[in-house]
């Protein structure tokens, strides 16, 4: 950061309810030009809500967001609103140089790469507008992710999630007129594998090395410590730190956040193999693979997938699941991409949860509704969902909660296989360490886990890791013999 | 070049086209006396209402929506063409340029209310089939000569029908595939959230399609009263089932913006052949019904086994 | 307390089809001053019967999410009625069997829908487009367009009352309390609103979602043949047209009752409310002395006006 560093904005005692649920619970910010801005924060944080606010995607109900003097905008919350600031609204954003990337895509699937970014920019019209919108997305992706292969007539419905990511951060990041002060990424990585988060985390640097300013929000430490100049902490609604980034270390960081803490040092007990007896529960062969290698799960495994992402594990999750339950078997799926793959919108927490055992809820063919009472209630317990009242649609929950409400559907289920979507995506710490937890004693009592997880630390749990690459099993590990080294050198190049 | 017309994509672009080419070979085939310029006319006489109702269901297909009204609003286009527009002109003009506002004013309903469109144009058809009978309540009424003029004008080579639905076709597929403002009217279909969040007005996007939607059925109505002389509210119930046949069969989703104008006016055509197709195959009428029928089947299981195929294709 | 009990009773979702009913039977009973305000009721909940049963099978169809609907029910009542009515002819011993044939009639379209459905990849609105087209053809062929009178018992039946209310409308009473209790407490019911809500969530939530969207068709074909046979019974045989106005009666009696048309949201109570709302509805405008066009516009309006009061689903 230079001393000739601009405000570009600040808000004020910001505060933003939802009914009775307080996201925000007065927050002071200030952003200036030339900084990459790191937050952390567990679910219910209020890091969505604030990136919401500066956005102008949702107004404040209290405080006020202001952006650099000359420029005269900005909006105040609740009563006392100044005639003279202009309201803060999405467009405002636009003219004051914000964007933001969600964690929810927001290209549209039936336009081509070119027409999406036309989308953002108004002003590309006139009868050369295809080239210039063209132009203006592939300069950007070769800018920020060389060596992409995108091409500004495909149809965006027709790439893959991760190459949609790269589209939508590179068409965060362009030009048209208006200058652009602040893009705010909101875990961006989320579906790009170690090389191309790499190249992105690169990119934001020369951003803000040339006098921009970027807002990252991330639950993997390691990228918030090595990208950001200063980091800020979030717990409910609020700031609770806020230091350069070289005064924090992981550990500091997750202390800040405030949740139970465990180490990793549990994990080292006897590592004691399942393989021994029986036959598989599970074998699968990924289509494709040449080798004798099959995917198998033994009675009371963990199996873990490992892999960059996208290289076929939950391609292969899928596949056992429908072809398990062909031959009625009883599995339960938990998901990673809840909106699309979990979550039932209209439904209360309690049926969320009960849907997942039907079944084992009749009473003389009909639901028992004291049966599904008692089973989300018992599940909120030991889950520790956060909320007032299990009655309450499940989309009051916050994202981690919600994904605490697919464990306890596919927990509290019958089932005896369970498989796992990299579910831990968005959730926080503590819970984190509760599930691996829970997942361990439910093992040990017999159930089997297919578990597909993209962060290294997670395979640590498993009894047996299968590392997949371009859709086929690429190493066959047991837990004795598994070393970060071996994951990376399979994940990249050949076979250990 | 092979790989390029071979891959799915084109095919299913293609199919539309390859399917009007089925229906006019086979009936060329039954019937040679029809491949003179009057046997097209008479062939295709009634594709070019169909295929405004057809272009008009589409701009509401683009949003995510269905007009399950168009039959009713054709036909009261029609009554009004048949009786105002005949004498006194200009009360029939400010009446149609009414019902294309009518019909923005019930998208922005839809869209600031949150309402479903299935009931909503429901709804509508009762109340246009209504005003229908208000204004012409038993068949009657006589086209105005302009129009009459306009739709048995006979062109060079071939049909007027066919230039002009040419036409039609090229103006809605450079307006809505090929402009900016187009990409941001089908990205509206596509995912609304973003496009509003980019900074467009969904509400105007809506009421700009319904308009459009209404634009084309009133369109529709006079060029029908130009052909069949006398009008009745009940003229093209059948034009609501048939537009969203049409669509489909063009290659449009129902969800999700994905449509082509292009699609839309062949299917409309293909579907005004069917019928005579059948007559030509002596089908006995008890069983024409039940052919259109079968040939929607036919097309879209096509469809479907070109998608299996680029299922399988390695990406 | 009270203020309590009201905001719960107002947040139901079949209030406002009731309150509607309510309001226009006594706007009419006001109008001829309070005389036949008892034959009115039981004439409204002799129709509404009809609009009910079919009202069931298209509402759980609806609830499967957007874009499931059943066109066919129409032709589908035609063919059931057709081919039961000729079978039984007249003969009171073969009333039960008749029965089954129509419900046989019904499952067997049901399948064949599904099947275009499935195996075809076509779309319910399509599939049940075309696949109408075809039994309607079944239905002319069979039954060569001759009226063919009901056994004197099924008539007798359908048109019995006890203290005014008519018999029939006492059994589908029940069966909407039945179906009610299916929909919300086994594990059908709760498939087919998951499957609305959230079809992957649903498939991976252990759902069975191919056998649940194959029932689900299947019962509203079923629903449908039910309704052919006693309105058979009830308007003295079966014709070509009895269908017409189901189709509308059926989509508009879901909505109108409250359920929702995006999925996943459905009650029972709402069916009858919205029926008894609509037939009133004609019966006032009627007692009014309406013609038959303004009739329709405030059908429409009113169908358009409720739907905009009661709004969409809140995102």
């Amino acid at each position: 950061m230079s001393d000739t560093s601009e405000k570009i904005v600040k808000l004020d005692g910001v505060e933003k309810n939802f009914g009775a649920v307080r996201a925000l619970d007065g927050v002071d910010l200030q952003i200036l030009s030339g900084e990459c801005l790191g937050i952390v924060g567990h679910n219910g944080a209020g890091k969505s809500t604030l990136m919401n606010i500066l956005a102008g995607t949702q107004s404040c109900s209290a405080g006020a967001v202001s952006f650099n003097s000359d420029s005269g905008g900005g909006s105040r919350g609740g009563s006392g609103s100044n005639v003279g600031e202009r309201a803060h609204n999405v467009s405002e954003a636009h003219a004051q140089g914000i964007r933001c990337v969600f964690q929810e895509l927001s290209l549209c699937p039936n336009l081509t790469v070119a027409e999406n970014a036309r989308i953002l920019h108004p002003r590309i019209k006139g009868w050369r507008w295809r080239r210039q919108a063209s132009d203006l997305i592939l300069n950007k992706l070769d800018e920020v992710f060389p060596g992409h292969g995108i091409q500004a007539d495909d149809p965006v419905g027709d790439l893959s999630i991760a190459n949609r990511q790269m589209v939508e951060i590179a068409r965060a990041f362009t030009v048209v007129d208006t200058p652009l002060r602040l893009v705010i990424l909101d875990e961006p990585t989320s579906s790009l594998d170690a090389i191309i988060a790499q190249q992105l985390l690169r990119h934001v640097r020369r951003f803000v090395d040339a006098g921009g300013s970027c807002i990252l929000i991330s639950h993997l430490l390691e990228e918030i410590l090595e990208t950001s100049d200063r980091i800020i902490v979030m717990r409910d609604g609020r700031i609770v730190d806020d230091r350069t980034a070289g005064a924090f270390t992981r550990q500091s960081l997750v202390e800040a956040m405030g949740s139970v803490v465990k180490e990793k040092e549990q994990e080292q007990l006897g590592f004691a193999s399942k393989r021994a007896v029986g036959d598989p529960l599970v074998s699968a062969h990924p289509p494709g693979q040449d080798s004798g290698i099959k995917l198998e799960a033994h009675k009371g495994e963990i199996v873990g997938l490992a892999g960059l992402s996208g290289h076929g594990q939950t391609e292969i999750l899928v596949r056992v699941f429908l072809d398990k339950r062909k031959a009625k078997s009883d599995l339960a799926l938990v998901a990673g991409d809840r909106q699309n793959d979990g979550v039932f919108p209209i439904w209360s927490i309690r049926q969320n949860i009960g849907i997942g055992s039907l079944r084992n809820l009749l009473k003389n063919g009909f639901l028992d509704l004291d049966a599904e009472r008692k089973l989300a209630d018992s599940w909120r317990e030991r889950i520790a969902i956060r909320t007032p009242d299990m009655a309450n649609n499940i989309l009051s929950l916050s994202g981690g909660n919600q994904q605490k409400a697919l464990f306890a559907r596919a927990f509290g289920s019958s089932a005896k296989i369970i498989l796992m979507d990299d579910p831990m995506r968005g959730v926080d710490i503590g819970t984190k360490q509760e599930v691996y937890e829970m997942i361990r004693e439910e093992a040990t009592a017999g159930r089997t886990f297919i578990w597909y997880t993209t962060e290294m630390d997670e395979l640590n749990h498993c009894d047996h890791v299968y590392v997949f690459r371009d859709g086929t099993i690429a190493a066959d590990l047991a837990r004795d013999a598994l070393t970060e080294q071996k994951v990376l050198q399979a994940s990249f190049q050949g076979a250990v | 070049m092979i790989a390029w017309i071979s891959s799915p994509r084109i095919l299913r672009g293609l199919l539309p086209a390859f399917s009007l080419a089925v229906i006019l070979v086979a009936i060329f085939y039954l019937q040679p006396r029809a491949m003179s310029y009057f046997g097209l006319n008479l062939l295709l006489n009634l594709a070019l209402p169909i295929a405004f109702a057809t272009l008009a269901q589409m701009c509401v297909i683009t949003v995510n929506d269905l007009d399950l009204g168009i039959g009713a609003y054709v036909g009261f286009v029609v009554c009004v063409s048949a009786t105002w527009l005949n004498d006194q002109p200009v009360i029939g003009v400010v009446v149609l340029a009414g019902c294309i506002a009518v019909y923005g004013a019930l998208g922005a309903l839809i869209h600031l209310r949150n309402l479903p469109s299935i009931v909503v144009t429901l709804g509508m058809s009762f109340f246009w089939l209504g005003l229908a009978l208000l204004v012409l309540p038993t068949p009657g009424g006589k086209a105005p000569d302009w129009i009459r003029a306009i739709m048995t004008f006979k062109a060079p080579g071939v049909p007027m029908t066919i230039y002009a639905s040419a036409a039609i076709a090229l103006l809605v597929h450079i307006g809505l595939k090929r402009s900016a403002f187009g990409a941001v009217l089908r990205g509206a279909g596509g995912n609304p959230r973003s496009v509003e969040r980019a900074g467009w007005s969904l509400l105007r996007i809506k009421v700009t399609m319904y308009a459009l939607a209404g634009f084309f059925g009133v369109l529709s109505g006079i060029s029908l009263i130009g052909l069949t002389t006398s009008a009745d509210a009940n003229i093209a119930l059948r034009y609501t089932l048939l537009s969203i046949a049409g669509v489909i069969l063009g290659g449009g989703e129902f969800v999700g913006g994905r449509i082509s104008p292009i699609g839309a006016v062949l299917g409309a055509m293909t579907l005004t052949l069917a019928g005579s197709f059948l007559s030509f195959l002596r089908i006995s009428p008890d069983w024409q019904i039940g052919a259109q029928g079968a040939i929607l089947i036919i097309v879209l299981a096509l469809r479907v086994v070109i998608n299996r195929t680029e299922a399988r294709r390695p990406r | 307390m009270i203020s309590d009990r009201l905001r719960i009773l107002f947040e139901k979702p079949w209030i406002w089809a009731f309150l509607g009913a309510g309001l226009v039977w006594m706007a009419t009973i006001a109008f001829t001053g309070g005389q036949g305000a008892g034959q009115i009721l039981s004439a409204a909940l002799a129709f509404a019967t009809f609009s009910v049963i079919v009202g069931i099978g298209q509402m759980y169809v609806i609830t499967l999410g957007p874009g499931n609907i059943d066109l066919s029910i129409p032709a589908t009542m035609t063919f059931a009625g057709a081919v039961s009515m000729k079978i039984v002819d007249t003969q009171d011993s073969m009333v039960v069997l008749g029965l089954v044939i129509a419900l046989a009639c019904g499952a067997a379209v049901g399948v064949f829908n599904y099947g275009l459905i499935r195996v075809l990849r076509i779309p319910p609105i399509i599939a049940t487009l075309s696949s109408s087209f075809l039994v309607q053809s079944s239905a002319i062929a069979y039954g060569r367009g001759l009226k063919i009178k009901p056994p004197p018992m099924l008539a007798d039946f359908t048109t019995a009352k006890i203290a005014g209310v008519p018999v029939l409308a006492i059994c589908v009473i029940g069966l909407a309390a039945v179906m009610g209790v299916v929909l919300h407490r086994t594990v059908y019911g709760k498939s087919v609103i998951a499957i609305g809500q959230n079809p992957r969530a649903a498939q991976f939530a252990g759902i069975n979602v191919d056998f649940t969207r194959f029932a689900t068709y299947v019962l509203s074909a079923v629903m449908a043949g039910l309704c052919g046979y006693v309105l058979s019974g009830f308007s003295g045989g079966a014709s070509l047209n009895m269908g017409a106005e189901y189709l509308l009666a059926s989509i508009a009696v879901v909505v109108i009752g409250g359920t929702s048309v995006a999925g996943g949201f459905a009650n029972l109570p709402g069916l009858w409310g919205a029926a008894l709302f609509m037939f009133l509805l004609v019966t006032m405008l009627n007692i009014f002395g309406l013609t038959a066009g303004v009739r329709l516009i405030l059908t429409g309006a009113i169908i358009v006006g409720v739907i905009t009061l009661a709004g969409g689903r809140k995102t």
